[in-house]
Order: C-alpha cells, then sequence, then structure tokens
C-alpha cells in the first residue's frame, strides 16, 4: 500500500519536473512575480510630477514650494505662470497634482492670518492623486509644526503615528508574505486539477482505475507531490524575501511550514474537486482560473475583508485563502503566536475536510 | 501514362519534429476514372499523401501535379477541380445537415438554382433527404461519413480525396459508401481512397500500398494476391488446440504466414515450399489441407518478410494459471444509459476460464460501454457485471490486481520514459525490490524494448507502442486480460505478434476478452458476440455464426459476410 503509493507519487514528480515546458510552467511564475511584484504592484505613490502655479512671490510659498520639490514622492516640479497652463498641464496629464498659491498667500501667513491654498488633483487617477495629496498635507503639516515650534507655540494636540511590524509602511514587506500564499495556491492548483485532467485526456486515468489503486490513493497521489512542488516553491520565496528584499522573518517556521500543510489540503481539495468535473485540460484551466481570481481578490491581499459587505465576509469564509493570508503574513512579520494561528487554522482544516471528501466521492460518482 | 491526373515523382516529406521522413521516395500516377486505394496500416503517410495532393502540405522535395497543376502554386485554380473529405470528420458538430451543406456551398460558391440542384441531388444520392435537420453531431458513424462526402461532392469535382472514409463505420454503411463510390466512378470521377483496413484494397481498381513511408507495391491489387497465388491452405478437421498447432506449423520452414480461422488454420506457404505433413506437424487424424483464396493481406506480409513466427517469449515466462474453476467473466442483464440512449441494452454473456471472447461489432455499437462496466470502470445503470465472481464495481483491489488492462487508445505516459513507464505500472501492481527488476528486464527482454528505454513513449513507432502497452498490462501476471480494440491501425506483422502473444497466454490458462472491429480478427476468438446498436445479436464460436450466415449461393461466408446477415435478419425480425 505504502510502496505503490510511492510509485504514484515518484511518477508524478517524474512527469512534473521531466518535461521541460512543465519545468518552466512551475519556475517561470516563482521567478517572474518575485522579481516584478514587490516593486510593480507597489501601492505607494513614487516619481509623480507635482506642478506649482504661484502667485505669490513671498518668502513663505517659496519655502513651501522647496519643500515640496525635496518629498520623495515627486522627482518632478513644473512650475506654472497661468490660469490656462493649470488646465493644460492637468488635462495632459503631465502633473498629478497642481499646488496653487494666491498672491496674498505670504502676507496672511506672516500676519498670522488663516492663509489658503489650492490644490487640484487629476481626477483620472484618483487614488494616486488622494495618495499625493497625503503627502502634500504631510508637508504643510510638518511646515506648520515648525512655525509653530519657531513662535514658542505648542499645538494644542498633535497626532504622532508609528506603524507596527512595518515601520516604514514599506510595501514589499505587505507583498512578498502575499506572494508565498498566492504562489503555493497558483501550484497546487495546476498540480493538481491539471494532472488529472491531462490523465483523462490521454487515457491514463483508466489505466489507474483500471489497477489495484483505489480512488482514495490517486487522490492523495495527486496531492502529495502537489504539496511538495508548492512547499519548495514557498520556501524559494521566503529565502528571496529574507536574503534579497531583507524582511526580517519575525515568527516560527515550524508553525509556517504546519500551516501551510493544511492550506495546501484544503487546496488539494478544492483542485481534485474541478478537476472531477473537468474532461480536459482546457475546461481544468478554467476551472482552476475561475477560482483562483476571486480567491486572490477576496484573500485581503488586494482590499481588506473588514471592508466586503457582511454577506459577502461570510462567503469569503470558505476562501482557504483569506486564511492562510492572515497566517503567513502574522508569521513572517509578526512573529502569531500558537492560539492566533490556531484560529485561522481550523476553518482550513474544516475546508480540507469538507473539499476533500467530496472530492473523493466525486470520484467514485464520476465512474458512472 | 501520360493521361493521368496525378503525377508522383520521387515524393519526400520530411516534418521538421521527427527525424525519419513521413514520406519516403514515393513515385505512382493516378489513373483518370478510377478508383486507387492508398492503403497501409497507420503512420504509413496515407494523410500525408492525401494532404499533399491536396495543396495543404509542400513536398520536402519531388513533384506533385494534379490535374496538370501544382498543388501548392494553382491551389486557388485546384480546389476547383478537387474534393476532399479529411479523415477527422469535417464537419460541423452543432449545425444539422441542411446547414452543413449550405455552408459547404457558400465556401465553394454553389448559389441559386445550381444550390438547390445541387443538394437534392446529393441528398438522394447519400440518402440523407430525412435527416436534414438533424445535427451532424447526432448522425451515426455511417450517416457522418456519407455527409461529409455529399460535402466533398459539392462543387462538382473531377478528383475526389477520401481519408479513411471506412473508420468509424458499421459493415453494412461501409457496402454503401462503396456502392456510392462506385456510381461516382461510373460518372468519370476519379477516385482516391484510403483505408488501413486491407481487405478494402482488393476493391480497388488500383493500389498504393504504404508502409513507413515507403510505397511497397503499386499496381493492380490481383498482381500482388497473384505472387502467393496456390499457396494459401486452410488446415481443417483439426484435432486438439488449433492454438498450439499454429505454433507449431509457424515453426517450419516452408510456411511464411498463419493465422487462426475459426477452428481452422489458415496458412501462406513460402514460394516453391512443399506442403506441410500433416502427419508431422500433428494436426489429428482427420485433418486436412484445402487451398483458399488468396488474400492481400497475405501478399503485404510477404512484400514486409514475413509473419513473426508462432514463438511467444512472453507466454513462454508465464506461470500457468491453475486452480480456477468458476466462471472468469459474466455479465447479467447489462445496461447503461446515456439520457435516454441505451448504449449497453440488457447485455447477457459468460466467459469461461482460458479462453478468448470476443465482443464484436462497428465503432459506436457499445462495445466500449460494455467492456468498461466489464473493468469497474463504468457504472451499470442496471444488471451486474462479475469478474471472478466479484462486481469490481464495489470491490476492491484485490480484484483487480488480477487483471489486466489495456485501454482502447495508446494511453501510457507519454512524458515518462519507457523504463519509468514499466517501473511505474509495475509498481502499481506492488511488484518490488529484485522481483520488479526481474519482471522489467524480462519485458524488455520479450518485447525487444532494449533500444528505446530512455525514450518517451509517445514518439514511437505504433508497433512498439502496442508492445509497450501489452507489457504493462501482463508484469503482473494478471489472470485476465481485458483487450480494448488492441490492434486498431497496426500493420498486419505487429497484429500477427500480438496474436501470437496473446494465443500463447490463453494456453497457459489466461483468460482473454477482447473488443474489436476487424471482423476477421474476431476469428482468434474461441467465442464471440455480436454487437449491434447496444445489443448482442449473436452469440458463438466464429465458426457457428458463419454457419448461421451461411446460403447455397454463398457457402463460404467472411466473418463480415455473417455479420451483415445477421443483421439484416435482426430488422426484418424487429421490422415484421
Amino acid at each position: 500500500m505504502f510502496l505503490r503509493l510511492a510509485t504514484l507519487i515518484i511518477k508524478e514528480l517524474q512527469t512534473l519536473l521531466q518535461d521541460k515546458q512543465s519545468r518552466v510552467i512551475l519556475i517561470m511564475p516563482v521567478v517572474l512575480q518575485l522579481a516584478l511584484f514587490p516593486f510593480a504592484a507597489t501601492l505607494e505613490v513614487t516619481n509623480n510630477t507635482l506642478a506649482v502655479f504661484n502667485e505669490d512671490s513671498g518668502k513663505e510659498a517659496l519655502e513651501l514650494v522647496q519643500r515640496f520639490s525635496q518629498a520623495q514622492a515627486f522627482t518632478e516640479l513644473i512650475p506654472l505662470y497661468s490660469e490656462a497652463e493649470v488646465r493644460d498641464v492637468l488635462d495632459n496629464q503631465q502633473a498629478l497634482i497642481v499646488v496653487r498659491f494666491p498672491a496674498d498667500f505670504s502676507r496672511n501667513v506672516a500676519a498670522g492670518r488663516a492663509a489658503r491654498i489650492q490644490a487640484l488633483l487629476d481626477g483620472r487617477r484618483s487614488n494616486s492623486g488622494q495618495i499625493a495629496l497625503g503627502y502634500v498635507q504631510q508637508i504643510l503639516q510638518a511646515y506648520i509644526g515648525e512655525r509653530l515650534n519657531d513662535k514658542q507655540q505648542v499645538a494644542l494636540s498633535n497626532l504622532i503615528i508609528r506603524n507596527q511590524f512595518n515601520p516604514n509602511l514599506d510595501y514589499v514587506r505587505h507583498i512578498v508574505p502575499g506572494l508565498v500564499a498566492i504562489i503555493t495556491t497558483i501550484s497546487t492548483l495546476i498540480v493538481t486539477a491539471l494532472s488529472v485532467a491531462r490523465e483523462r485526456e490521454q487515457g491514463t486515468f483508466d489505466q489507474l482505475l483500471a489497477s489495484p489503486l483505489t480512488p482514495g490513493m490517486v487522490m492523495v497521489g495527486k496531492a502529495i507531490p502537489a504539496m511538495l512542488v508548492a512547499m519548495v516553491q514557498a520556501t524559494i520565496i521566503l529565502l528571496a524575501g529574507i536574503f534579497i528584499y531583507r524582511i526580517p522573518f519575525a515568527g516560527s517556521f515550524g508553525l509556517l511550514y504546519a500551516s501551510m500543510t493544511f492550506y495546501i489540503l484544503a487546496l488539494a481539495g478544492f483542485g481534485l474537486l474541478i478537476s472531477s468535473v473537468c474532461a480536459t485540460q482546457q475546461q481544468a484551466f478554467l476551472g482552476v482560473f475561475s477560482f483562483v481570481m476571486p480567491a486572490i481578490l477576496l484573500s485581503g491581499f488586494v482590499a481588506p475583508v473588514e471592508n466586503m459587505p457582511t454577506w459577502l465576509q461570510y462567503l469569503d469564509w470558505l476562501n482557504p485563502l483569506r486564511h492562510f493570508m492572515i497566517i503567513v503574513k502574522g508569521v513572517f512579520l509578526k512573529d502569531m503566536g500558537l492560539s492566533a494561528i490556531l484560529q485561522n487554522l481550523w476553518p482550513l482544516l474544516v475546508i480540507a475536510a469538507g473539499t476533500l471528501g467530496v472530492a473523493n466521492w466525486m470520484f467514485r460518482r464520476r465512474l458512472e | 501514362m501520360s493521361d493521368a491526373l496525378v503525377t508522383i515523382e520521387s515524393v519526400q516529406k520530411i516534418f521538421t519534429d521527427s527525424k525519419k521522413p513521413a514520406l519516403d521516395g514515393i513515385s505512382a500516377t493516378i489513373q483518370p476514372g478510377r478508383i486507387t486505394g492508398l492503403v497501409g496500416p497507420d503512420g504509413a503517410g496515407k494523410t500525408t499523401l492525401i494532404r499533399l495532393m491536396a495543396g495543404l502540405l509542400a513536398p520536402t522535395s519531388g513533384k506533385i501535379r494534379v490535374d496538370g497543376l501544382d498543388p501548392i502554386h494553382d491551389a486557388a485554380k485546384l480546389r476547383e477541380s478537387i474534393g476532399y473529405m479529411p479523415q477527422k470528420f469535417g464537419l460541423y458538430e452543432d449545425l444539422s445537415v441542411q446547414e452543413n451543406l449550405e455552408l459547404h456551398a457558400d465556401l465553394r460558391n454553389v448559389v441559386g438554382e445550381e444550390r438547390s440542384a445541387t443538394f437534392k441531388r446529393l441528398l438522394d444520392f447519400t440518402d440523407l433527404a430525412r435527416f436534414t435537420s438533424r445535427l451532424a453531431g447526432k448522425l451515426s458513424g455511417g450517416m457522418k461519413q456519407k455527409l461529409g462526402l455529399a460535402c466533398a461532392l459539392l462543387g462538382q469535382p473531377r478528383l475526389l480525396l477520401l481519408d479513411e472514409p471506412g473508420v468509424g463505420v458499421d459493415p453494412i454503411s461501409r457496402r454503401e459508401l462503396w456502392k456510392m463510390v462506385q456510381e461516382l466512378i461510373d460518372q468519370g470521377i476519379t477516385v482516391v481512397w484510403s483505408t488501413a483496413y486491407l481487405d478494402e484494397a482488393e476493391l480497388c481498381r488500383d493500389v498504393l500500398l504504404m508502409n513507413e513511408g515507403k510505397l511497397v507495391f503499386y499496381g493492380k491489387p490481383s498482381d500482388m494476391t497473384s505472387r502467393i497465388r496456390e499457396r494459401s491452405f486452410q488446415i481443417r478437421q483439426i484435432s486438439g488446440s488449433r492454438r498450439q498447432l499454429l505454433a507449431r506449423v509457424l515453426r517450419s520452414h516452408e510456411v511464411m504466414d498463419g493465422v487462426i480461422q475459426g477452428h481452422n488454420v489458415r496458412l501462406v506457404l513460402r514460394a516453391g515450399a512443399a506442403h506441410p505433413n500433416l502427419h508431422d506437424i500433428n494436426a489429428g487424424n482427420q485433418a486436412e489441407l484445402m487451398p483458399v483464396a488468396p488474400r492481400f493481406e497475405d501478399a503485404f506480409i510477404e512484400a514486409l518478410g514475413g509473419g513473426p513466427g508462432g514463438e511467444s517469449a512472453l507466454a513462454q515466462r508465464l506461470r500457468p494459471v491453475t486452480g480456477e474453476t468458476n466462471t472468469a467473466v459474466e455479465a447479467v442483464d447489462l445496461t447503461k444509459k446515456f439520457g435516454d440512449f441505451a448504449a449497453t441494452d440488457h447485455v447477457n454473456f459468460t466467459v469461461k476460464h482460458g479462453e478468448i471472447f470476443g465482443l464484436l461489432g462497428p465503432n459506436g455499437a457499445g462495445k466500449s460501454t460494455t467492456f468498461r462496466m466489464m473493468c469497474g470502470l463504468l457504472t451499470p445503470t442496471s444488471g451486474t457485471a462479475r469478474v471472478m465472481g466479484i462486481d469490481l464495481k464495489t470491490s476492491a483491489s484485490q480484484a483487480r490486481q488480477k487483471l489486466g488492462y489495456m485501454a482502447q487508445k495508446f494511453s501510457l505516459y507519454g512524458s515518462l520514459t519507457v523504463k519509468q513507464n514499466l517501473k511505474f505500472f509495475s509498481g502499481v501492481y506492488g511488484l518490488r525490490g529484485e522481483q520488479q527488476k526481474l519482471v522489467v528486464n524480462e519485458m524488455i527482454e520479450v518485447f525487444k524494448l532494449q533500444p528505446f528505454l530512455d525514450t518517451a513513449p509517445n514518439t514511437l513507432a505504433l508497433g512498439f507502442k502496442q508492445r509497450l502497452a501489452l507489457a504493462c498490462a501482463v508484469m503482473h501476471e494478471p489472470r485476465i486480460l481485458f483487450l480494448d480494440e488492441p490492434t486498431s491501425g497496426v500493420d498486419p506483422i505487429t497484429r500477427r505478434e500480438f496474436w501470437t502473444h496473446i494465443n500463447g497466454v490463453v494456453e497457459k490458462g489466461v483468460t482473454v476478452m477482447v473488443t474489436t472491429h476487424f471482423m476477421d480478427e474476431a476469428e482468434y476468438c474461441d467465442r464471440i458476440a455480436l454487437v449491434f446498436r447496444g445489443r448482442i445479436i449473436a452469440a458463438g464460436t466464429p465458426d457457428q455464426l458463419k454457419d448461421q450466415a451461411s446460403t447455397p449461393q454463398h457457402p463460404d461466408p467472411s466473418m463480415e459476410d455473417a455479420f451483415i446477415a445477421l443483421v439484416q435478419a435482426q430488422s426484418n425480425e424487429a421490422g415484421s
């Protein structure tokens, strides 16, 4: 029994690794995502252009313009000289944001009166615009704070924000642990769902079912190789995160890999479930795709789960990636403890038991 | 020969991804107003040659002229004079018969008055007028081919290229197709008919016999068969095992080739060889040697250098199966419905231990469905399938341990090497360690797989694929072998070799259940069941079935004649 299973697993790994094409399919996404995601998928706004229409020639306005030009968020600063240019520069997307100082700005500041400043944003890029506006406001706040200090006055209250676990709000720290979860998701599903479908297409599945192997053994024989492959990929990303992207690994490797095992089991259940209703690789691929897309979107990786409507949050409970995303980030960045992990682990156990059970039942039923 | 419709001059075609040429120095002509057969096993190059003639491929070297035109350069002009029916059903399954015809008529620019007249003529000709609204995908194999033929005939071609029109068609429809083609010939159309069935070669006026890209013979089929005239015999009234007799007879040098035909053994002697002495080969006291008509297939075997001999190295290594008393395989009221359609309809049969039992019938008759239920791959709608007294569906792996299964199309792991496949399948059946090594090495030796151990099975020639598949099915010494269309498309030598192994293992006590649509292959079986439209219309020994169809006018019918007669008798009964 054990040796037969070993035979199945060896066969599966041979099929996966011997074929150049399938090797590429397994390795390329890891390399590409690792190389591109941390840079491309950042939520920071950098390298943007700020335009300034300064109708004021006072010292205070100049000081602020200089501070804007020093900010990391804005690599380029376009000086504007007319109302028409303001419109042009926004219409042509030359600048993300335009800051306009009215002629009486410096005078009002010097006199201690309320001074006004206008910011115009490119509404087509509303998200980046909002964030850029945030930077502008930060610079203004800092400037105001300093001026108050100079006058020996203390602001009534001052909010100082420190971000725990990711003090510099470095997005790589958000992306890389997420990648660990996403890559394991994709490869587990591909290995389980597509390989069963390929066996169906090539007729080898019948050959297996006619042998003394039971459907359950065939399933285990698909799940374990998927687990091995996914874990190797996850390890690659983990190591790259630690050594290349220099993200401190805060938690316990043991706990991470133990939870990953259950996560992959839950996924293998979905993969086998997809494969049990698909006759061809093409169908299986579509099935995997229509599972992976919502699973990632609703995982909390892209947008917080708490922002979703309540009914969707309940439905999302079935999404194993949602639970694992919390664990992987928690263990990686926060040294999440066992009890906190267990809170997110038991849903994975329930999902794994459910999907694997149904998949096993479907495999027997498919024979009809 | 200058008035030939097609001239082929030393044509070679090499596909970039393979080392061996698909066509290797073919020279021939196709004469107008005749039917020319393109005959050979799968992989012979038939389809490639047809596609070259149709201008769908360019030759690597050599020259082809069709109707005086270059098929590639003058493609547009050539299209008007040829009709091409591809091997894979070239019609849209989700369109109706009428819509398919209209589509092809649009493509060929057949419009207006001419269109309606042509449709009427073709629908009458193909007898499809009753089915115009039916979806093409829902037609039977024979009707699909007729529709394909109608579509190919739309532009009134002078040359009709038919790529394996006989595949997937029951014998009755096949005969109808031949009749239709004959009518086309009478109208002056030139027909090229490609086929893997060697018996169809004898129906052609000219034959291009091909094997592995080479032209083996070109000329009249009777010229080919006359080479072995007066060298074909049957040994009749055999006492004792005819399988053992065949093995003995094939050992003698005079015999070039031999097969089993029901209770008899058919022999082809070498040129100039003396008749074998029936007493020496121990055929029994009543045995007699009767001359029979030569067949095209026998001549092909000779052209390929003679049969493979009668010894099965596989059987020699097998331990005899003993101590089996009960029925090996049993189907009781076995029924499988897909929706309203009964693919298998109340089928009953039993297979005794140590016999070859065949399910014989055209594609789509329900053989494979029945077969898959017997192996536990499909659950019956009602009735039971038992193997060694056990229902394979409910019970488990111990029973399957005693089975060997060879699927219809080649189904081993293409991405593993030959050796890895052998290791995998032996491992799955619980062989390990030294024993596994021993068995794998035996298989490599028996099936001569040594040169291919590290190659992927997908790149092997069909014959070797077949050997490998058989090796994987028998490594664990099964008591019952299930073989689904095991020799479909292979060359006759490989087929003989395959049956030599089967005969050998049956002599060791293994039970074999086999499906086939080759009527003549059924002759190897001890008993056969004729399957037609999901039901068994007759069962018995091959000779019994042939006797049922024998008439005073036609005293010695072939298996195919018997099949047609039995189907017709059946439908007459249903009609009255």
